[in-house]
């Protein structure tokens, strides 16, 4: 990768001498777009992982469908840590455009395997260089001249199993799992495989001191992307319309969510009890959504930055007309366009209030795969109880690549389909408005379209209204609703997911974060506590409007750090206008946001510099 | 007024469902007097009345713009949403798609529609999404003052003077040409042709898309304006006289089916369509454009029922939808069993 130091080290050919490295690496795959690396990647990742050694993987790909570079970083870690490791150890070097970038970017005393003719070792002494014939050694082992773009990722699979000492059943096992009951297809690329392992055991000696050695990190654990967690969430929260247009990086999200409801929301009849529409654009998306969720359905629509800014006006329309819907996004490096391929935490600030006028939204925020099922089926119980859109925040990190994590839990409670009048019961009532806050709770009640009663129907609009839903430009009728819904948004404080306080009460500074950015920052806790011998407290937001206890947990500490990945500080923004002015002073921010996932290291050194460390 | 469904109990005249027309009324209109909106109102009333649509069935869409407001003034017991500019579409197909057992009515403007509405408008149309989707056509903006809209035409005057010098759309011939299986125009002033184009409208499965031209008194009403009342009196060239047989009408009509269209409708019913102009097939696509096509290079304004497919697939059968309404299906149907979840978990592993 070309963003890595290019300083040379000092310790030249040191590499032989060194202590062995066991189950602490990382692994960068240099390919290009469209070469089907995707897979070998995916068999590597799972043998690391079959080997019972907590692992993460992570694709950095282009915005192109094929021919330019692309990477996939995977790290093991005996720890269990899975975020982004600043450096690589151990390189595949597949693509020639890129391979001399590649290897400059290793720190001393790394790895890398790399096409035999390119030659790399002339750039470096100071990395331990395997060159594999693997052009020859793939026409060998396939002689279908179309296929051996795929199949000589397989080949690299197998040399790197040797060279780290991947046990080559548990290779078999992976390969067979990616190629589930394709005996053809299985024993082709098996074949490539055992072919690359044979290679390295002949020809190398091994030189380098990465060893991958079973342990018994994984047992009972899954790996699954944030996306596909999220699909889980919104098909075991019973969603029923779903409308969507592509973007990247949300797509899978819906491809997953697609894929389950056909799975096992197919009555016996043949019957779909879902719709999935590719909407014309993410405006009438939307639209869907809250038509949708109008009528009563669970509905849900998923997106990324430029369909968030689409989405604005309807997001005020669903607010102010009170009408539940689901929004994911999957977040990527904006402004505009931006970097589509590439990971930020930036929609944070404009998503809370999207829209004009006086509108603010309901926010979730994952910090992990299992969180993004959790929330996600939290999010339609939410949506429905508020009767408001509520967002899912993730982003390419979380949603896009492979986590390890524990395996996810039924909900136990029923779905909570919020308060809806029946016709019976608006019978007894002799009769309802709509906007009327009766419970103290600022949530109206509502009925559903259809419901067979005289006095069911109501007026749903965008323009001001009063509590029954009437046509109003009156100044009381029309602030009588507009502060109900700023005591709704309190209602939603108490009733989003609370923050997750990992450690409180040992240190005077604290850290606040969200999101994905939790992966590095639990890494950065143990590396200051080694370091600095200083365990400090942090707490992580789930939810917008913020929790009490995250004022409670500011107002305890001198110092509050809050680590996030966007530029312009926009979680700390969001603490500032809800913080009184002498618990504003106390905020720090750290902020990262060059498209990568944040790195633990990072984090520690700009706290530790900021601290005086 | 109504033909089709008398019923001869004494008091207030009740439908086939037992229904007074009043149960159909709506708020008054706040739009001004003598807007053609208005008698499209009381046209919309009417047809559900006459054809017994239980009011707690229908649902009421609208985007913004005098048009939009509408439908406040008819179908009290309806439920109505009147969403934002142009995005009509997209919140009736949400709506639908939730409870597949209501009757979607929309209502929108020219503006609404044409402009933007647009990509929305094209998009629906191809769908076939099953609502009836009605412009109020007048050809201008009233709400901001009287600006052109999309659907004005070329040579038509404002009062102040302004020309409209860019060609109409035509959202017949385009509603035609993306899918839309029943696509006609009328005119507000009209009442006989509008009624018996909006009881088939009723009895139709799929999209419907209505153009109304319904004169603005206030902005598009004068010399010079080809949405007029005047103008229309006087260009209105009817293609086809429609009549309506509803399926609960026991009534049996002779006709020459040399000169008459006969298309039996989904619930049953049938709709006669008695040829005005030479020929003229209301099942072939490329033919209802062409004729719409050639109106226009008369400046003739050609009213009737264009096109109709009563057979064509709408989109609640290519999502294969279950029969009930997907809002209400219980939890059982809705969220897969622990036994799904722990599959999953285990192919993950």
């Amino acid at each position: 990768m070309a963003s890595g130091n290019l300083a040379l080290g000092q310790e030249e050919g040191e590499s032989s001498a060194r202590p062995r490295v066991v189950n602490d690496f990382s692994i960068i795959v240099a390919t290009v777009n469209g070469s089907g690396s995707q897979s070998a990647n995916s068999v590597l990742l799972k043998s690391i992982f079959g080997m019972g050694v907590p692992v993460s993987g992570k694709n950095l790909f282009p915005s192109n469908i094929a021919g330019l570079p692309t990477w996939y970083t995977i790290r093991a870690s005996k720890d269990g840590y899975v975020a982004r490791k600043r450096e690589s150890d151990v390189l595949v070097a597949l693509n020639p455009e890129t391979a001399r970038e590649d290897i400059m970017a290793l720190p001393a005393g790394a790895v890398a395997i790399y096409e035999e003719y390119l030659n790399l070792s002339t750039y470096r002494d100071d990395v331990v260089c395997y060159p594999v014939p693997f052009d020859k050694l793939t026409q060998a082992v396939c002689p279908e001249a179309k296929l051996r773009k795929l199949v000589k990722n397989m080949v690299y699979v197998g040399v790197v199993a040797q060279l780290l000492g991947i046990d080559l059943k548990v290779v078999e096992k992976g390969v067979q799992k990616q190629f589930a009951k394709k005996q053809k297809v299985f024993d082709l690329n098996f074949g490539a495989v055992e072919t690359g392992y044979e290679y390295a055991r002949v020809n190398f000696t091994k030189r380098d001191p990465f060893f991958i050695e079973a342990m018994n990190g994984t047992a009972g654990k899954i790996i699954v992307d944030g996306n596909a967690a999220c699909g889980m969430g919104a098909v075991f929260a019973g969603v029923t319309v779903v409308a969507w247009y592509p973007i990247t990086p949300s797509t899978s999200l819906i491809e997953a969510t697609t894929d389950l409801l056909k799975k096992f929301r197919v009555t016996p009849e043949g019957k779909a009890t879902f719709a999935v529409v590719q909407a014309e654009d993410e405006l009438a998306a939307i639209g869907m959504v809250l038509g949708a969720g109008w009528a009563g359905a669970r509905s849900m629509t998923s997106t990324s930055g430029p369909g968030i800014s689409l989405m604005a006006e309807f997001a005020g329309l669903g607010y102010y007309a009170e009408i539940p819907g689901v929004i994911f996004d999957v977040q990527r490096a904006g402004p505009s366009t931006g970097m589509p391929t590439r990971t930020q935490q930036a929609d944070l600030l404009s998503t809370a209030f999207l829209s004009h006028g006086d509108t603010e939204h309901v926010i979730l925020l994952p910090g992990s795969v299992r969180e993004c099922f959790e929330l996600s089926y939290a999010a339609f119980d939410l949506a429905e109880r508020l009767q408001t859109p509520v967002f899912v925040l993730t982003d390419l990190d979380l949603g896009m690549n492979n986590w390890m994590s524990d395996p996810f839990a039924y909900p136990e409670k029923p779905l909570d389909r919020g308060k809806i009048l029946s016709a019976e019961e608006l019978e007894k009532a002799g009769g309802f408005a709509r906007y009327k806050d009766v419970n103290g709770d600022a949530i109206g009640w509502r009925t559903l379209p259809g419901t067979e009663h005289p006095k069911a129907a109501y007026f749903t609009r965008g323009s001001g209204h009063n509590a029954a839903g009437g046509y109003t430009e009156r100044p009381d009728e029309y602030q009588e609703v507009m502060d109900r819904l700023s005591r709704k948004f309190e209602s939603a404080r108490k009733l989003g997911p609370t923050p997750v306080v990992f450690r409180n009460g040992r240190s005077k500074v604290g850290f606040i974060a969200y999101g994905s950015t939790d992966f590095a920052l639990r890494e950065s806790l143990d590396q200051i506590e080694k370091e600095h011998g200083l365990a400090v407290d942090y707490l992580r937001i789930r939810a917008f409007p913020l929790a009490r206890e995250v004022h409670d947990f500011v107002a305890s500490h001198e110092r509050v750090y809050v680590v996030e990945q966007n530029r312009d500080a926009q979680m700390a923004s969001l603490l500032k206008l809800d913080l009184a002015a002498e618990q504003v002073v106390k905020l720090r921010s750290i902020l990262h946001y060059n498209g990568l996932p944040a790195d633990a290291r990072s984090i520690s050194d700009e706290f530790a510099a900021k601290e005086g460390l | 007024m109504a033909t089709t469904s008398a019923n001869g109990a004494t008091g207030p005249k009740v439908n086939h469902i037992g229904l007074p027309m009043v149960e159909y009324r709506g708020g008054k209109s706040t739009l001004c007097a003598g807007c053609g909106h208005n008698a499209i109102s009381e046209r919309i009333i009417d047809a559900m009345w006459e054809m017994g649509v239980q009011p707690e069935r229908v649902l009421k869409m609208s985007g913004i713009g005098c048009s939009s407001k509408s439908p406040a003034y008819f179908m009290n017991r309806a439920f109505s949403f009147n969403g934002v500019h142009g995005r009509m579409p997209s919140i009736t197909t949400g709506a639908v798609l939730a409870n597949r057992t209501m009757q979607a009515l929309g209502v929108s403007g020219d503006g609404d529609t044409a402009s933007i509405g647009m990509g929305q408008f094209v998009h629906l149309m191809r769908r076939n999404l099953p609502m009836i989707y009605i412009i109020e056509d007048n050809g201008v903006y009233g709400l901001t003052k009287g600006q052109f809209s999309a659907t004005a035409d070329i040579g038509s005057k404002l009062k102040t003077g302004v020309i409209n010098e860019l060609p109409p759309i035509d959202t017949c011939a385009l509603a035609i040409q993306l899918g839309a299986t029943f696509v006609g125009r009328s005119f507000s002033g009209d009442k006989k042709q509008l009624l018996s184009m909006l009881k088939a409208a009723i009895a139709h499965r799929g999209t419907v898309m209505l153009d109304v031209i319904s004169p603005c008194v206030t902005f598009n009403d004068h010399e010079g304006s080809t949405k007029s009342y005047k103008f229309l009196q006087e260009n209105d060239e009817p293609i086809n006289e429609i009549g309506f047989v509803a399926s609960f009408d026991d009534i049996e009509v002779d006709y020459d089916s040399g000169q008459v269209y006969s298309v039996e409708m989904h619930d049953g019913s049938q709709l006669r369509l008695r040829k005005l102009l030479e020929d003229y097939d209301p099942t072939n696509k490329a033919n209802a454009v062409r004729t719409l096509m050639e109106a226009h290079e008369k400046d003739e304004v050609l009213t009737g029922i264009f096109y109709i497919d009563a057979q064509k697939e709408t989109f609640i059968d290519q999502l294969n939808l279950v029969e009930d309404p997907l809002a209400t299906l219980p939890e059982s149907l809705v969220r897969p069993p622990k036994s799904a979840l722990e599959n999953l978990m285990a192919n993950l592993q």
